[in-house]
């Protein structure tokens, strides 16, 4: 882990966030990993405001109807090598909302998931822990190349 | 050659964009510059919350009302359980409504720490952002100590809470107070003297009070106007009656109410000390007991399962009233819940507060009534007939030019 990670250092990882109908639980937590307690921006971490400049993709929320389209889409604009990262249960599986008519489902049935981040919601270290998991498989997809 | 002919153009913008904090979709017709037209899709985040409770037991309803919202994780299951309580006649022990008072200070001051940190970083202020997350980070640590998580706190139960307070715990909470108290000076410095605060929010965004009372403002917004509502006064529940508790207004410390955002943060300023005093108060107070009136829950659904009526839950959320109405048929579920979250009240008197004010100061405006995000994000100004539409980033943009030039 800490070999890949200082290897890692090599560039710095920019993350995209969507929200995909979440309840503002997780939402808040990322801002936390942002805030000076986790300060991820120490990193070289930081948000962006376009998926077109974006390495990572967090995903928030169980995805409702109306938004299946636009979250692939987002997908879609990302520039390859790019990971996903699911981030609180509702987007893993549903929680409780799993039943609800308006739920298309589990994030990975929709977009393929590279990391998944479970808690309701995950706390900052968590979150930045799939972070640098992402960061490792981007490592390796660039290796590939 | 033919004639040119001017046509306007569609420009849809969401509901997924970097504006945005929460979906929201919004269409417009544009012409060069101008805004002639707006459309707005709202919906994006309908997850049948209530559809699904009609499923489900009471308890399991807990678990769903606590992710209505990620930053009220406590008062909506509290307000459902408050509401059940009233058609089951459950009884809830002294201790308990000691505890329930706790749980519900700590949310309101996390929420109003989170609260001054994003007003700090609508006028361009960062580094009190990071300053007032710094301070919210150890009352999460506190919560954590408390209930076992940062955000969703699962401590609610029908007939009292989860867990309990114990001696052993005090010298914990008290360290943070103190710890909180020692901040609480140095954010009313920046909050209340510092210059460029001042001259950011004095005047700015009025809200008089026959307005407050005419369109419902609720919560710290009506407060700051000089209403003197408050639910944990006016309709006493949990174990407020028995503890010292009146309205925060702004006359308290300035012995005026303008109802202008610099009241606002005032009034949010001496609410987080009136919760410190609030826990204090409770620790001193609180009688021994048990912290439920029903620990098994097997018990606990059998008797629910036979009641059949409907009841309100009335609760003074951080940001507002928040009211829950439940209906139950004498059948294992819920037959019908109805939620009311506090910032339907507080979106009317923003048209009041924005009227003859600088495109400049509709960020930090619109930020102190601690609106849900989804509403934050856009505002529409209508000027001789025509929609203006701006975003949340070139009104930030804006709001930090103002600040600059006034350092000038």
């Amino acid at each position: 882990m800490t070999k890949s990670l200082s290897k890692s250092f090599k560039k710095a990882l920019w993350v995209y966030h969507c929200n995909s109908g979440s309840c503002n639980g997780c939402d808040i937590e990322i801002i936390a990993a942002l805030c000076p307690r986790y300060d991820v921006e120490r990193f070289g971490i930081k948000l962006v405001g376009t998926p077109r400049h974006a390495d990572v993709l967090l995903v928030t929320g169980p995805v409702t109807r109306q938004l299946v389209d636009k979250v692939k889409r987002v997908y879609e604009q990302m520039p390859d090598p790019k990971a996903v990262i699911c981030v609180g249960n509702c987007g893993n599986t549903g929680d409780v909302f799993y039943e609800s008519y308006n739920l298309v489902g589990p994030i990975d049935q929709i977009i393929p998931v590279d990391v998944y981040v479970i808690g309701c919601p995950p706390r900052p270290e968590n979150i930045i822990n799939g972070v640098i998991k992402a960061w490792m498989k981007l490592e390796t997809l660039e290796a590939k190349k | 050659m033919s004639q040119t002919i001017k046509t306007t153009f569609q420009l849809p913008i969401g509901p997924i964009h970097p504006a945005l904090k929460e979906p929201v979709a919004f269409e417009f017709e544009i012409d060069g510059e101008q805004i002639i037209d707006v459309n707005v899709t709202l919906g994006h985040v309908h997850r049948a919350i209530e559809w699904a409770a009609r499923k489900r037991n009471p308890i399991q309803v807990l678990y769903l009302a606590e992710r209505i919202c990620g930053i009220c994780s406590y008062c909506h299951p509290m307000a459902f359980a408050l509401a059940v309580e009233r058609i089951a006649d459950v009884e809830v022990p002294e201790h308990a409504q000691f505890l329930r008072v706790i749980h519900a200070e700590i949310e309101r001051m996390c929420s109003h720490i989170l609260w001054a940190g994003v007003a700090a970083h609508e006028i361009g202020f960062d580094s009190v952002l990071f300053l007032t997350w710094e301070i919210r980070e150890k009352l999460l640590d506190l919560t954590e100590y408390l209930v076992g998580n940062r955000v969703t706190k699962a401590i609610t139960m029908i007939g009292g809470v989860r867990r309990d307070i114990t001696p052993e715990m005090y010298p914990k909470i008290k360290e943070t107070l103190q710890y909180l108290k020692d901040s609480f000076e140095k954010l009313r410095r920046v909050y209340l003297e510092d210059k460029t605060f001042k001259m950011r929010t004095k005047g700015c965004g009025i809200l008089t009070k026959e307005e407050a009372l005419k369109l419902v403002a609720a919560g710290p917004t009506t407060r700051a106007s000089g209403v003197k509502k408050d639910v944990r006064v006016d309709q006493s529940y949990f174990a407020y009656c028995d503890l010292d508790i009146d309205y925060m207004t702004p006359d308290i410390l300035t012995g005026e109410v303008n109802g202008d955002v610099y009241d606002r943060i005032i009034v949010r300023l001496l609410e987080v000390k009136q919760s410190i005093s609030l826990i204090e108060q409770c620790l001193e107070q609180m009688p021994p007991g048990p912290i439920v009136s029903e620990p098994k829950i097997a018990k606990l659904l059998a008797k629910l399962k036979k009641v059949d009526g409907e009841g309100i839950g009335r609760m003074e959320a951080p940001r507002g009233e928040v009211f829950h109405y439940v209906k139950l048929n004498a059948n294992e579920y819920i037959y019908a819940w109805k939620v009311r979250a506090p910032t339907y009240n507080n979106i009317m008197p923003w048209i009041p507060m924005l009227k003859n004010q600088q495109i400049a100061d509709i960020p930090i405006v619109a930020a102190s009534t601690d609106p849900c995000m989804s509403c934050t994000n856009r505002i529409i100004m209508i000027e001789d007939k025509k929609t203006f539409i701006l975003g949340k980033e070139e009104l930030h943009q804006r709001s930090i030019q103002k600040t600059r030039r006034l350092h000038l």
